[in-house]
């Protein structure tokens, strides 16, 4: 058996020798453990979950995307809130959602059980969608000149504010939207 | 100039100590924990802010405290002392000599300068970018960028210093094998060398952007590049910190590791596979795959879980061999309660190893996979983890080596050792609350870097998180609480390293705890107890203690990674 030495000190000799009982053993175990965690994420849950991430993107001209979401709010547009516009788009469209230093727009009305799909982008820096429903979140990143697609089917009726979770500016604790799900 | 001259003998160690390395390990060391002290100031305001009843700081100074304090620890505090600790380990430690001195002399200038200037910058409000400093938000000034470039060209200089002193070392056949803590270093400096690359990568379009030179940066490249840096950054503190673990168990209770080769692999692992966590932070990123993110985070990313999982379990059981070889036998656990409690060294190891396990480690993995990761991004959960690893984890254990270190570096007699003794045990009980505060608050969605979650200012749309559940107060509570004990853990150390470096007694020979001379010598005496071989000593298991508390960390590992997918099943929206 080749001998051991402190870690502080340069080995001499040959010090390669085979594991032991015990280390086989807890390498067996982390083997087993690192591959199921693998299994889970990449096959189980893709299976069984109901929340995926299954987000997709593409690139966008900012200016672009301002106008068609403006276009959206035009199109569905219900109401007014604080001065924000109100949308109500219809079950299983297209939701645009316009990031801005500091403010999310518009404030969106949703039915429950319907699934949208959101188109997120910003116009100026990078912002954080986070939905916040303690004692969960939902969060995605937002970047200007991509879109962030996300599918999402509200299943509880409620008001639910819609925050910025990732640092935009001097302002970046005043920028909040709202989605409203009615039954 | 004759080596004879350069080099001094170690009384205590019997090592040969290249001056020129000795002045430079102080100097790194000495400015590594004045950026600690000032870090520490800052996270003391920034966690009575973030206490939302106390909220102490106003807006802009609590985001320029946080970019500052981000900056400073996550690099300047971090880098410096591991500066130290790569000189240390490729000269002092191998009884070889400095090869190039005028060299880390330059790459310390150049940290030093950048270090400065970046710091000021972000202090005086001309920076306030945050630590990752996310194109297209700008700095006022492209100075910072400039800064920041400096400083990470110096560190590149200091890791190929590292890499000069031993391939000269081993030229001149001064070493053979590498003692397994400059090993871990040398995985430590690989790392640190692709992660300063990327960073520098990232951050020099930046600067020309700033400067007007390009008309645009691409966020979604830039933020790739970024956390090859900023996570890869980590990556460089969990090897050295690894390595310091077993230093601090040779130290402390004359531990040799149980298999030397199994050790070096689990390195091997987080040198070729843990850079992949650098994906952790774009699990939610427009533009990219969810192929790319599954199998960087975590198909390859669990092959280095798996080198942390073998050191959680190689670390106890050398000290669970070394307590055994000196009597303690008794059952299962005698060797465990008869450890040398009252050591800093040994103290500062156990909270270490304890927090970067069971909320440190434990946290990146289940916050690491991509779909968890959508109810934890950016949340108040990301600190809670790199809290628990940088922090708990890497700065308790470089806490832990000091008291060793700096006395036999500087030949000083380590000053308040009753505040030492008990250092690590405040610090780990601040960092504990404070990361179970952050984690939960996280968990219930509080963002990160965010200065007021009651939105009373907001202009529009205002909604008070706190009044949705009255318990995130209680949560926040705990950071302002945990943060504040915690800074007392901090300043204690603060007061041991520099009073003893300034006005400890000179002496060649410093009392340094149980450190026992071998701990630095190939050739280990049998070390007290009834002296009989190790090797004959068992028949079952040769390490039953740390089997079953291995076993059981795992369990709840399992436990509490299951728990996550559970918590995500029950978020009442459907995604995806």
């Amino acid at each position: 058996m080749a001998s051991r030495v402190s870690a502080l000190a340069k080995p001499r000799g040959v010090w390669w020798e085979g594991l032991g009982r015990d280390e086989r053993l807890w390498v067996w175990l982390v083997v087993i453990w690192g591959i199921a965690m693998f299994v889970m994420i990449a096959f189980v849950w893709p299976l069984v979950g109901q929340e995926q991430n299954r987000l997709s993107s593409y690139r966008v001209d900012p200016a672009a995307f301002v106008a068609e979401a403006e276009a959206f709010i035009a199109r569905y547009q219900v109401g007014q809130l604080d001065g924000i516009p109100v949308v109500a788009p219809p079950p299983g469209g297209d939701v645009y959602l316009d990031a801005r230093a500091f403010a999310w727009q518009p404030v969106i009305q949703l039915q429950r059980g319907q699934t949208y799909r959101f188109l997120i982008s910003s116009r100026d820096v990078q912002h954080g969608f986070s939905l916040v429903m303690p004692p969960h979140s939902i969060n995605v990143q937002v970047l200007p000149g991509y879109v962030t697609v996300l599918t999402l089917t509200p299943e509880k009726a409620g008001e639910f504010p819609l925050i910025c979770n990732e640092y935009c500016g001097l302002g970046h604790h005043l920028m909040i939207g709202r989605i409203v799900v009615t039954e | 100039m004759t080596a004879a001259t350069a080099m001094r003998r170690c009384e205590i160690t019997g090592l040969s100590v290249d001056r020129s390395a000795e002045r430079l390990i102080m100097l790194n060391a000495v400015t590594a924990v004045v950026y600690l002290a000032i870090g520490g100031i800052l996270a003391l305001l920034i966690a009575l802010t973030r206490w939302q009843t106390v909220h102490l700081l106003s807006p802009q100074r609590f985001y320029e405290f946080v970019s500052t304090h981000g900056m400073v620890m996550l690099i300047f505090w971090i880098l410096f002392f591991e500066v130290a600790g790569l000189i240390f380990a490729s000269t002092v430690l191998l009884s070889a000599r400095m090869v190039i001195p005028w060299l880390s002399w330059v790459a310390y200038g150049m940290m030093f300068v950048g270090s400065v200037v970046a710091t000021v910058l972000m202090l005086s409000g001309k920076a306030t970018v945050m630590f990752t400093a996310y194109p297209p938000l700008r700095a006022e000034t492209h100075w910072y960028y400039a800064a920041v470039l400096v400083f990470a060209v110096g560190a590149i200089l200091a890791v190929v210093h590292f890499f000069a002193n031993i391939v000269a070392a081993r030229l001149r056949g001064d070493v053979g094998s590498l003692p397994l803590f400059t090993f871990a270093l040398m995985g430590a400096a690989i790392i640190a060398l692709w992660s300063l690359v990327s960073g520098a990568l990232a951050l020099f379009p930046v600067w020309l952007w700033a400067l007007g030179v390009l008309p645009e940066v691409d966020p979604g490249i830039y933020r790739l590049l970024f956390w090859g840096l900023g996570h890869g950054a980590q990556q460089v503190n969990l090897a050295a910190m690894v390595g310091v673990w077993y230093g601090l168990a040779s130290l402390t209770t004359g531990a040799r590791p149980l298999n030397e080769g199994l050790s070096r692999i689990a390195i091997v692992l987080y040198v070729l596979f843990i850079n992949m966590g650098a994906m952790h932070h774009l699990l939610v990123d427009p533009g990219l795959g969810t192929w790319v993110k599954n199998v960087n985070a975590s198909y390859f990313m669990y092959a280095a879980v798996m080198g942390s999982l073998i050191h959680a379990f190689s670390i106890p059981a050398s000290m669970e061999l070394a307590l055994r070889e000196r009597g303690f036998r008794r059952g299962l656990f005698e060797w465990l309660r008869r450890a040398p409690w009252g050591e800093p060294g040994f103290a500062a190891l156990v909270v270490s190893m304890v927090l970067f396990g069971l909320l440190g480690g434990i946290s990146g993995v289940i916050i690491g996979g991509p779909q968890v990761n959508m109810i934890s991004h950016n949340t108040l959960l990301i600190p809670a983890h790199f809290h628990m690893t940088v922090v708990a984890g890497t700065t308790t254990a470089f806490m832990g080596i000091s008291y060793y270190l700096v006395p036999l570096i500087f030949q000083r007699q380590l000053l308040f050792r009753r505040l030492a003794q008990w250092q690590p045990y405040v610090f780990g009980l601040g960092m504990l609350i404070l990361g179970l505060g952050l984690g939960l608050a996280g968990h219930w969605g509080v963002p990160r870097r965010h200065w007021d979650i009651t939105f009373s200012t907001a202009p529009a749309l205002g909604m008070n998180l706190q009044e949705l559940r009255p318990e995130i107060a209680a949560f926040l509570a705990m950071v302002g609480i945990g943060g504040v004990i915690a800074v007392v853990g901090g300043a204690m150390f603060v007061l041991v390293a520099v009073a003893t470096v300034f006005v400890g007694q000179r002496t060649p020979r410093p009392a340094v705890g149980r450190i026992i001379p071998e701990a630095f010598s190939p050739y280990p005496a049998i070390a007290g107890g009834a002296g009989e071989p190790a090797t004959t000593t068992h028949r079952g298991f040769e390490v039953p203690g740390t089997l079953v508390i291995s076993v059981a960390f795992l369990i709840l590992f399992i436990f509490l990674y299951g728990f996550s997918w559970f918590e995500l099943s029950r978020v009442p929206w459907k995604i995806g």
